[in-house]
Order: structure tokens, then C-alpha cells, then sequence
């Protein structure tokens, strides 16, 4: 009962605390307090999950398991990344200066490794976006004949050729131009469906919170019972 | 539903995603190398904050910030350059800050692409200073709110705030002029607004990726008085600035140039987009629904 | 009476009674007039969310609407199951602060019973350690309570890297190679959700994605086969558990929907009103109205 329990008067008494703080004052500080705390516990987490990084590539190792040549790759990037930014190596202002100050080895790993790969990620948005609009944009009923309308209308007014292709529109029908069009539907109908999903999320994320502070909800600790 | 080999409508409707790759790397590969540009035009949401850092006379303290990683570089560094040119061409205090870790690095190549390279005069801790990162998402802005000062003790190079003549007078957000808010995700312009603009009175203006974007229409105009949205945000601002001062036209047209492939790309995903359609309406697919 | 006392909830019940009632007058001095419309609405549609919950625990029935996400979850794992390929599940990409993961975790342990009753292969990474944690013992829950606590395996619930993209290309990877039978997306996602999204559908997996960002919803909806838009992520665990009171606080937020739907036509009304009839007595009610809903700086 106390592996269940004690959980959730820690989760009801610190989310009372918190609501109560936002409505009186002599609280300011409870908030980024609490926030700071939280960050302690998922930095001192983190030991938990590298440990079990380690643990699972090295187990993957030892065992020759397929794809075990990726898990050593994996293993000496973190041991180098963590050895390079914990003990500053190659940092000029040796152990005071920053982590990241330039000529360091952790400066290095950033600059040539971490931000290309990040951008090379980043990048297959680019292709995934055209694939997946190749693929969902089809006027397959009236509602996604609506969305195929609004895309072409938007993909153009977001670029000079949206402009072009309407120039000829006389000044009274002006705001049928593809950028007029397109600011409308960004401004108008985005906006409508953006504030509805967002109050209905809102709603949603009030009605999960109340539940878990009253300790209603308790799934996420693997109990049922309330 | 079509046979497996189906007419040559049915294949164009199932094209290997590999084909739609290889086009879109064409798309924005050769656009980039030809130099291929397109005239930008400057929409009133964005000429908004141009207008308004315009306005603001020299000595207004203004906070630019720099909430976003090297993912985001490409669409968010242009924007945050030339409103930082802007701002510094203005005589303006800049505050610089970031609430992301990965903020770091991009706040020292804005040191040195604008602040070394256009701007050599300008003395750090008295025309602008980099407060650097600050952990804590909108616990940081929150404390800002009322302490600023307290939220950001020392600035990137270890010194203490309080001995820096650009904080002089600087007790809480509602000092600062403008923020303008360059970000990409959480903590971003969101909490700027929810947390730092709106309270304190202090206008916002924003700077984001285009994804982001729409969802902070819900703010314009009253709790954003502007927002560059993406790519074409950072051009059109470009081009606002370079419009007004052509001195920047070498330095501040990096977005301008990027728009090229982004044209590009786009009208590919458009033709793309027909393709299918025509594939489905002449193909099986379409045929079949219709007897069913 | 004497049960009252040998009820723990009561008591608890009554000390915080007694201690609001105690402390009131104090509060009241130090309540944030500013937040006052805030706390009003608080009380509106907290209590009208506790009022249902409690009803529906009395026993009162309330209808929830099928919701073809959910409902084919259960059909999704069978099909895993059937093919002997993994059951990918992925929490989101944030850490247990926010309510979008708890609400994935919350999910995972129905979804962790079902794979555990089909005897599939869950294979869940995680971004953040504190989630990988918190899974761990919701998933161990679920297999002793579907009977099967010798099928549960911690390494298959595991920490990959906090990093977004490092995450991403990894999960990507294990797709490719691993070509999982289903892939459950259910929490907070931003950029990561069209890659995971367009990756998933180039191995033929069933997708079924959750998410309350609206940003990333367009992606899901367009690459994966079933999406929950929003609040629907938030219904989930209800509607999977089919507990009356779970269902019960569905009803309570629809109550805070018609309260917003019905203050947003009146606003409309009242706004469009005043400026058709240049009425300064409507223009003066319309912002009246609009000023219930405003938050005061000072």
C-alpha cells in the first residue's frame, strides 16, 4: 500500500502547492524551487540511464548480438563525450572556464560532429514533407479536397510564384490573390482550428492534472486502485 | 483496388518515395549552386517589427533571444542577425540570452558574425552584453519578471551584471523596451509572451521556425506585435532591412538567397502533389470507389 | 461515524477541512486579486470535472464516444503478434513534468496488458531516464496483472539519449532493422513525430499516434493510420480502462467545453452586435464579457 500511496500524497501535496502559489502570494519562489528540484532528480536520473546505456550496449558487446560493431561506435562516444566535458580536456582556461569554450575537445565534438549530425536529421524533414504530402494530399472526399485546396493555396502564397501567378486580379478582387488568400487562411481558419485544439487540450491537461493530484489517476505508477 | 501492376496512372500514383527524394535534393541542390533568387516582398507582419525596432530611439533596451539549437540554425540564425544589425545600426542596448543549453554556441557565432565583423565600435558591457544560458525554461522569465538582474547574475564571460554599465537601472523585464524572441520550441516566444511580455507590459515581437509559426497567430496583434515565421519571415525581414539601409545588402541576405531552393522545392512538392491527384482520379483508385 | 475515522480518506478529508477553514481568513489577504477570474473558472470546471467523477463512481452510466485510434490498438498488437514482429512503443520525447508523457505511460500500461495477454514483444525506448523508470514498474504492473510476470523484461523498456535527434536516429534505426509490426506514438513530440511518422509507413507498420501538439498533429494525421488529436490522448486511459470515474471526468471536461463554446458565441454575438448597431450599451456589455476572461497585470 505505502509503494502506491506515499506516491501519490507526494504527487497531491505538491500539486496543491503549486496551484495555491499561483493564486497567493508569499509563494514566488515555490515554483521555480520546485522546478529546480525536479531538475536535480532527472540530472541524478540521468546516472541511472547512462548506467543502463552502458550496461546495454556492452551486454550487446560481449554477446555479439547483431548490429554489435554500432554499440562499441556508441560506448566510446559516450565515454569520450563524457570524459572530454567532464575533465574540460584541451580547454585553454583548464578546469574553470566553461565546458564548451573553444579549442576544447568537448568544443571540437560539438563543432564537428554533433551540430552536422543534428542538421543532417533535421534535414529528412525536407524529404519526409514531400513524400508524405505526395501521399496525403488526395482529393479522396470533400474534406480532404478542402485540405489539398489550402495547401496548394498556402505552398504558393509562401513564395514569390503565388504573387505572380495573381497579379492579374484588378484591385476589387485583389484579396482572392494566392498571398491575400493565404494570409487569410493562416489568420482565420488556422487560427480558429489552432485556439479550438488548444482549448480542447487545455481541458484535457487540466481534467489529467486534477486526477492525478487527487490521486484518481494512477496507471503511470502501475497501480489501478484510487 | 487496382491490380498489382495496374495502368501507368496506377504507378505514377505509387511512385518510390526514393524518385520524390531524388527530386527534392535536385530541387534545392541546383537552385543553391545556379544562385537562383526571387524578389521578397515584406508583409505587414513582419514589416510590423521592423517598423517598430525603427521607431525605438538610440539607448532603448531591447532583449534578443537565442532559444534554439543547430537544427533550427538555418531558418532562425538569418532572422536573429539582421535583427540584431538592425537593432545595433539603431544604437540600441542589445541584451542577448537563451534559455536553451544548445543556445550557447549560437549567441558566440552572433559575437562573431555580427557583433566582430559589422560592429567592431561597439563595447561589450556598455552597447550590449551576452548574458548567456540560464536553466530553468519560464522559471528563469518568471524571475526576471520581478528580479531580472537576479535571473541572470553574470554575463557569458563571468562578470557580475551589476558592475556593467548597460545594466544600469535595470531592475525587472518591465524596463527592457522590446523582446524580441528568436526560438524554435520550448522554452520559446510562447513564454515570452505568456510569462515575460504580457505581465510586464513589454511588446513582443517574434521570430520563429515555420512550423511554430501557426500557432502563435492566436497572439498577433495584441500580445505579438509581429512574427517572422521560417524562412520567409527571415527573408522578409531581410528585406525590409536591406531595403532601408543597402549597406547590409552583402551581409544580410542570407535568408534572401536560401529562398531560391525553398521556391523551388515547394513548386516540386506542388507538382508532385497534381501528379498524384491526376494519378488518382485517371487511375484505378478512384475508378474503383466509384463502383463501389 | 466510527467508520469515518477508520477511513483514511475521510480523515485526510477532514484535516484539510479543517485546516482551510482555519486558514481562510489569513488567505483571503494574501489571494492574488489579479488571478480572481482565473480561480473562478478553476472552481467551474474543477468542480464540474470532481462532481462527475464522483457521480460516475456512484454509478451513474455516461456514454463515451468510440474513438477508432483506441479501438484499434488492441487489433494492432494482435497483428503483431500474428507476424512475430515487436510492438514499438515510443512515450514522447519530454520528461515525466510533462502531462503529455504521464499521459503516454498511463496508456502504455493498457496497451502493456494487451501485448502481455497476446503475448507480443513490446520494445520501448525512452528519451529521458526518469520516463525509462516510471515505465519500467507500468509495464511490470501490467504483465502481473494479465498473469504473465514471467513474459515481462526490463531491457526491452530502455534509455537511449536525452538528445532529440540522437534519440530520433536511433528509433529510426531500430525500425529499419528490427521492422516492427506496430508503432505506438503517445505523448509530447516536435519534430521528431514527421520522421518517426514517415519511417514507420515505409516498413508497413500499423501507426497509431497521440499527441497534444498541435504543431505535429498535421504530420500524424498524415503519415500514420489512426490519430488522437489532443484532448483524445488525455480520454485514452478512460477509455481504454472503461473505469466509470475515468469516464466520469470525460464528462466533467465536456462540461468545461460548453462552458468556453457557450462564452465564445456570447462574446461573438455581443462584439458583432455592438458594431453592427454602433450600440455604446453593447459595446460596453461585449467588453464587459471580454473582460471576465482577461488576465489583470496589476
Amino acid at each position: 500500500m505505502i509503494r502506491v500511496t506515499l506516491p501519490v500524497l507526494i504527487t497531491s501535496v505538491v500539486g496543491f502547492l503549486l496551484v495555491i502559489a499561483f493564486f497567493f502570494r508569499g509563494f514566488d519562489r515555490v515554483n521555480s524551487d520546485l522546478s529546480e528540484y525536479f531538475n536535480i532528480i532527472a540530472a541524478v536520473a540521468f546516472i541511472l540511464g547512462g548506467g543502463n546505456l552502458l550496461r546495454m550496449h556492452l551486454d550487446k558487446v560481449q554477446r555479439r548480438r547483431p548490429g554489435w560493431p554500432y554499440s562499441i561506435v556508441t560506448v566510446i562516444a559516450f565515454l569520450f563525450t563524457l570524459i572530454a566535458g567532464l575533465f574540460k580536456v584541451g580547454n585553454s582556461q583548464g578546469w574553470t572556464g566553461p565546458v564548451e569554450a573553444q579549442g576544447s575537445w568537448f568544443n571540437f565534438a560539438y563543432d564537428a560532429m554533433f551540430n552536422p549530425l543534428q542538421a543532417t536529421m533535421f534535414s529528412l524533414l525536407a524529404f519526409f514533407v514531400a513524400s508524405a504530402s505526395y501521399r496525403a494530399f488526395r482529393a479522396r472526399n470533400v474534406e480532404a479536397t478542402l485540405l489539398l485546396v489550402a495547401a496548394l493555396i498556402i505552398l504558393l502564397g509562401r513564395t514569390f510564384v503565388g504573387g505572380v501567378l495573381t497579379s492579374w486580379l484588378p484591385q476589387p478582387l485583389q484579396f482572392l490573390s494566392i498571398p491575400n488568400l493565404s494570409n487569410w487562411i493562416m489568420s482565420t481558419v488556422n487560427l480558429a482550428g489552432a485556439r479550438a485544439i488548444i482549448i480542447g487540450i487545455g481541458l484535457g491537461v487540466i481534467s489529467t492534472s486534477l486526477k492525478i493530484i487527487l490521486g484518481i489517476e494512477r496507471s503511470y505508477l502501475g497501480g489501478r486502485e484510487s | 483496388m487496382s491490380p498489382a501492376g495496374g495502368s501507368l496512372f496506377d504507378r505514377i500514383g505509387r511512385v518510390d518515395r526514393r524518385w520524390i527524394y531524388v527530386a527534392i535534393a535536385l530541387a534545392v541542390i541546383i537552385p543553391l549552386m545556379a544562385k537562383l533568387t526571387f524578389p521578397v516582398i515584406t508583409t505587414p507582419i513582419v514589416q510590423n517589427i521592423f517598423d517598430k525596432l525603427d521607431s525605438l530611439p538610440e539607448g532603448s533596451r531591447v532583449i534578443l533571444t537565442a532559444d534554439f539549437g543547430p537544427s533550427t540554425v538555418p531558418e532562425n540564425m538569418p532572422m536573429i542577425q539582421a535583427v540584431l544589425r538592425h537593432a545595433l545600426h539603431k544604437k540600441l542596448k542589445v541584451y542577448l540570452l537563451t534559455l536553451w543549453a544548445t543556445g550557447i554556441p549560437q549567441l558566440d557565432l552572433l559575437e562573431k558574425n555580427v557583433l566582430a565583423a559589422d560592429f567592431p565600435d561597439r563595447v561589450a558591457g556598455t552597447d550590449w552584453v551576452n548574458l548567456g544560458y540560464k536553466a530553468g525554461n519560464q522559471g528563469v522569465i518568471n524571475s526576471a519578471f520581478s528580479d531580472f538582474p537576479g535571473a541572470f547574475p553574470v554575463d557569458s564571460k563571468g562578470h557580475d551584471v551589476r558592475t556593467l554599465p548597460i545594466m544600469a537601472g535595470i531592475k525587472r523585464l518591465a524596463d527592457f523596451n522590446l523582446i524580441v524572441g528568436i526560438g524554435s520550441g520550448f522554452p520559446g516566444v510562447k513564454e515570452w509572451i505568456q510569462f515575460g511580455g504580457d505581465p510586464a507590459h513589454v511588446p513582443v515581437a517574434a521570430g520563429v521556425t515555420a512550423v511554430e509559426a501557426p500557432l502563435l497567430y492566436p497572439y498577433y496583434p495584441r500580445q505579438l506585435l509581429g512574427l517572422m515565421g521560417g524562412l520567409q519571415g527571415a527573408a522578409e525581414y531581410e528585406a525590409a532591412l536591406v531595403k532601408r539601409y543597402p549597406e547590409y545588402q552583402s551581409r544580410s541576405e542570407e535568408a534572401i538567397k536560401r529562398m531560391g531552393p525553398q521556391t523551388v522545392a515547394h513548386l516540386v512538392i506542388i507538382a508532385f502533389i497534381v501528379l498524384g491527384n491526376i494519378a488518382f482520379f485517371a487511375g484505378g483508385e478512384f475508378k474503383g470507389r466509384k463502383r463501389a | 461515524m466510527r467508520q469515518t475515522w477508520k477511513n483514511p480518506r475521510s480523515l485526510f478529508a477532514l484535516v484539510i477541512f479543517v485546516l482551510l477553514l482555519v486558514l481562510a481568513p489569513r488567505a483571503l489577504h494574501q489571494f492574488d486579486r489579479r488571478h480572481a477570474n482565473l480561480f473562478v473558472v478553476l472552481l467551474i470546471v474543477g468542480g464540474a470535472i470532481l462532481f462527475y467523477t464522483f457521480r460516475a463512481q456512484r454509478g451513474v452510466k455516461y456514454f463515451i464516444r468510440k474513438i477508432p485510434g483506441i479501438a484499434a490498438i488492441e487489433e494492432a498488437v494482435g497483428r503483431a503478434t500474428e507476424m512475430g514482429r515487436p510492438v514499438l512503443y515510443v512515450a514522447g520525447t519530454q520528461d515525466l513534468d510533462n502531462v503529455q508523457t504521464v499521459a503516454g505511460i498511463t496508456i502504455l500500461s493498457s496497451v502493456a496488458k494487451r501485448i502481455a495477454d497476446y503475448d507480443a514483444h513490446l520494445e520501448m525506448p525512452t528519451s529521458r531516464s526518469l520516463v525509462m523508470t516510471t515505465a519500467r514498474e507500468t509495464v511490470k504492473e501490467s504483465y502481473l496483472s494479465a498473469g504473465r510476470p514471467d513474459a515481462y523484461n526490463e531491457e526491452h523498456i530502455y534509455y537511449v539519449t536525452d538528445e532529440q535527434f540522437g534519440f530520433v536516429a536511433y528509433v529510426n534505426g531500430y525500425m529499419v532493422r528490427q521492422r516492427p509490426a506496430t508503432c505506438i506514438y503517445m505523448g509530447a513530440f516536435f519534430a521528431e513525430s514527421l520522421i518517426f511518422a514517415e519511417t514507420g509507413h515505409s516498413i508497413g507498420a500499423v501507426q497509431i499516434a497521440g499527441t497534444a501538439m498541435p504543431q505535429q498533429l498535421p504530420f500524424f494525421v498524415a503519415a500514420c493510420d489512426y490519430t488522437l488529436i489532443g484532448e483524445e490522448l488525455f480520454a485514452t486511459s478512460a477509455y481504454l480502462s472503461q473505469d466509470p470515474k475515468l469516464i466520469g471526468s470525460l464528462r466533467g471536461q465536456d462540461f468545461g467545453k460548453a462552458f468556453a463554446m457557450f462564452f465564445i458565441l456570447l462574446g461573438s454575438i455581443l462584439t458583432t452586435l455592438a458594431f453592427l448597431s454602433k450600440s455604446d450599451a453593447l459595446a460596453q456589455v461585449s467588453q464587459w464579457v471580454q473582460g471576465l476572461f482577461t488576465i489583470k497585470s496589476s
